[in-house]
């Protein structure tokens, strides 16, 4: 099998301060990758270059488009680059703030993609949305309703299904259960993961919480200061930890 | 300088002349020149913004001065114009303008949407078809149509680039979601050659047909926003929609209580102190113009 995404020697610096270094990976259909590390250790930067919205000093990213095959994404104009981030790719945001519209309808976040790819019949549009919310597990009587009345985790839900509704194959997601309560969480999570299993999705998790990798990646990839300290199978890396900054990690989870 | 638009303060200029203390049509020929060059701009890109320096006028914003910066800049000492605000000729807003370039341009005036070769407007297309040779000039308030839904400018300047538009059809989405039906009566947006969505400024959308194929120049002027759009005689221009919800045009079910009219765009007045209501047509020429003629 082919991987769908390739990461190259990624590098990234905010002037003097180093964002990340020397990353490289591949990532195959169907595939769970999660990216833990401490504050600051680089996580967000590498997850932003990947998905197009940081530029990178160094390296290369290729994605399998289903027109062209692998391409390299930081070479794609703008315009393709743009189209690739409303299709084939969703981005799930830490804040629903930053990922929803809050003016807009639950049912016109989730529309919003369709829309932008040329949909133009309000009842089917409507009727996917509505579909989406129940995939999701949100009452579909509020499909009318903003985010705004709705609670956190409804709405990092509802922003899944805003990202899923265009049939993407790839996912990047940074801390999508940050912030939200540890029951609230394990819900969340659980719906992730038969949805990433239905839908044989690629996703790219970005978390400091080791349960999360525990419970949703096959591979875990560990980052201190900005580089890859170690990489393997979750199982492995969370059982057996190689690197000493995997093991204290790894640690200081078990002592909680 | 004295406020050229306050009459009070001398004669107006005898016929076919201007007054000598202002440069012809109010600007002075490097700004209508800035303003001209805008234009070509706006008519070779039909529906695409053009940044222009808009000029201070001697109206407040709101008053049209982006139109009138664009009407200053058409002018030739041999126009005929007419002013509307709403499609009156005799409100204080058109009445002010009107003479603004009686004074400063010494141009001649009409009522008659037929005999003007530049028509000021604010918020109506007149009635009467418009033909080849004219103008129309629209003041626009915000000439940005994705505002709504958008407010960063760097990102709606993308979407224009790119033509993504899928958020144009989230704000009609979410009119009949909430109301059953493509609610938007004014400045409803309009597709323009398939390319640039472009706010038509508060137009009823009754009035959105009539931009479609129109031999005359359109010009639209937002003064405050430093905007200037165009669409060159006989562009296509098409009001966006659902398959499902297509585009209507919007008027009050009745007919004009002077001129007997049942397919123009009426305005509901009150007649007297006891609150009698009457439907009128919303474009007085075009309503005094049929009264004319079923007299004779
Ligand atoms: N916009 C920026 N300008 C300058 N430095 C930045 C910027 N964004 C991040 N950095 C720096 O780059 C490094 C990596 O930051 P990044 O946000 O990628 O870490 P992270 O692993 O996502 O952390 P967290 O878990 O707190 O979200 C840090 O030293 C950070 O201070
Ligand atoms: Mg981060
Ligand atoms: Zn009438």
């Amino acid at each position: 099998m082919n991987p769908i995404f390739s990461v190259r020697d990624i590098t990234k610096f905010y002037g003097n301060q180093k964002g990340c270094e020397g990353v490289s990976f591949d990532l195959y259909p169907g595939e769970v990758l999660g990216i833990v590390g401490e504050s600051g250790s680089g996580k967000s930067t590498l997850l932003n270059v990947i998905s197009g919205q940081l530029e990178p000093d160094q390296g290369d990213v290729l994605f399998d488009t289903r027109h062209a095959g692998m391409v390299s994404t930081t070479a794609m104009a703008e315009p393709e680059r743009r189209m690739l981030a409303r299709t084939d790719w969703a981005y799930v945001h830490q804040n629903p703030r930053d990922g929803l519209r809050m003016a807009v309808s639950a049912g016109g976040n989730i529309g919003e993609r369709l829309m932008n790819i040329g949909a133009r019949h309000y009842g089917d549009i409507r009727e996917t949305a509505s579909g989406w919310m129940g995939r999701v597990e949100l009452d579909t009587g509020r499909i009318d309703d903003r985010p705004s009345t709705f609670s956190g985790g409804m709405q990092q839900r509802l922003q899944i299904a805003r990202n899923l509704v265009t049939g993407p194959r790839l996912i990047f997601m940074d801390e999508p259960t940050g912030g939200l309560d540890l029951s609230v969480q394990a819900r969340l999570l659980d719906l992730l993961r038969n949805l990433v299993r239905e839908l044989g999705l690629a996703v790219i998790i970005v978390t400091h919480d080791l349960a999360v990798v525990r419970m949703l990646a096959h591979r875990v990839m560990v980052m201190q200061r900005g580089q890859v300290v170690e990489s393997g199978l979750a199982d492995q890396v969370l059982d057996d930890p190689q690197h000493p900054y995997s093991q204290l990690l790894v640690s200081s989870i078990l002592q909680v | 300088m004295t406020d050229p638009s306050d009459t009070s303060l001398g004669d107006t200029p005898p016929e076919g002349t201007h007054d000598q203390d202002y440069n012809f049509a109010y600007l002075d020929e490097q700004t209508k020149r800035m303003i001209r060059r805008a234009l070509l701009k706006g008519l070779a890109i039909p529906g695409y913004q053009v940044p222009f320096a808009s000029r201070e006028m001697p109206m407040p914003y709101g008053w049209g001065t982006g139109g009138v910066q664009v009407t200053s800049a058409c002018l030739v000492p041999d126009d005929c114009i007419k002013v509307i605000d709403q499609g009156a000729d005799d409100t204080t807003n058109a009445v002010s303008i009107r003479k603004f370039f009686e004074r400063t341009a010494g141009v001649r005036t009409t009522e008659k949407t037929g005999e003007a070769s530049l028509i000021q407007t604010r918020h109506r297309i007149p009635e009467t078809p418009l033909e080849e040779g004219q103008i129309l000039v629209y003041q626009v308030p915000i000439p940005e149509p994705l505002r709504f839904l958008e407010p960063r400018e760097t990102e709606t300047r993308k979407m224009h680039a790119l033509e993504e538009y899928g958020l144009m059809h989230v704000k009609l989405y979410e009119d009949i979601s909430s109301h059953g039906h493509i609610s938007t009566a004014y400045a409803y947006p309009v597709s323009v050659e398939e390319r640039y969505v472009m706010d038509p400024s508060p137009i009823p959308k009754f009035d959105n047909p009539k931009m479609h194929q129109c031999p005359a120049v359109q010009l639209f002027g937002a003064g405050r926003e430093q905007r200037i759009y165009a669409l060159p005689p006989y562009t296509d221009v098409v009001s966006l929609d659902f398959e499902d919800h297509p585009f209507t045009r919007l008027r009050n079910d009745g007919v004009c209580g002077l001129c007997g009219a049942d397919d123009t765009y009426l305005d509901e007045v009150i007649m007297d102190d006891e609150g009698t209501r009457m439907f009128v047509c919303s474009d007085t020429d075009y309503c005094a113009t049929r009264i004319e003629e079923a007299a004779e």
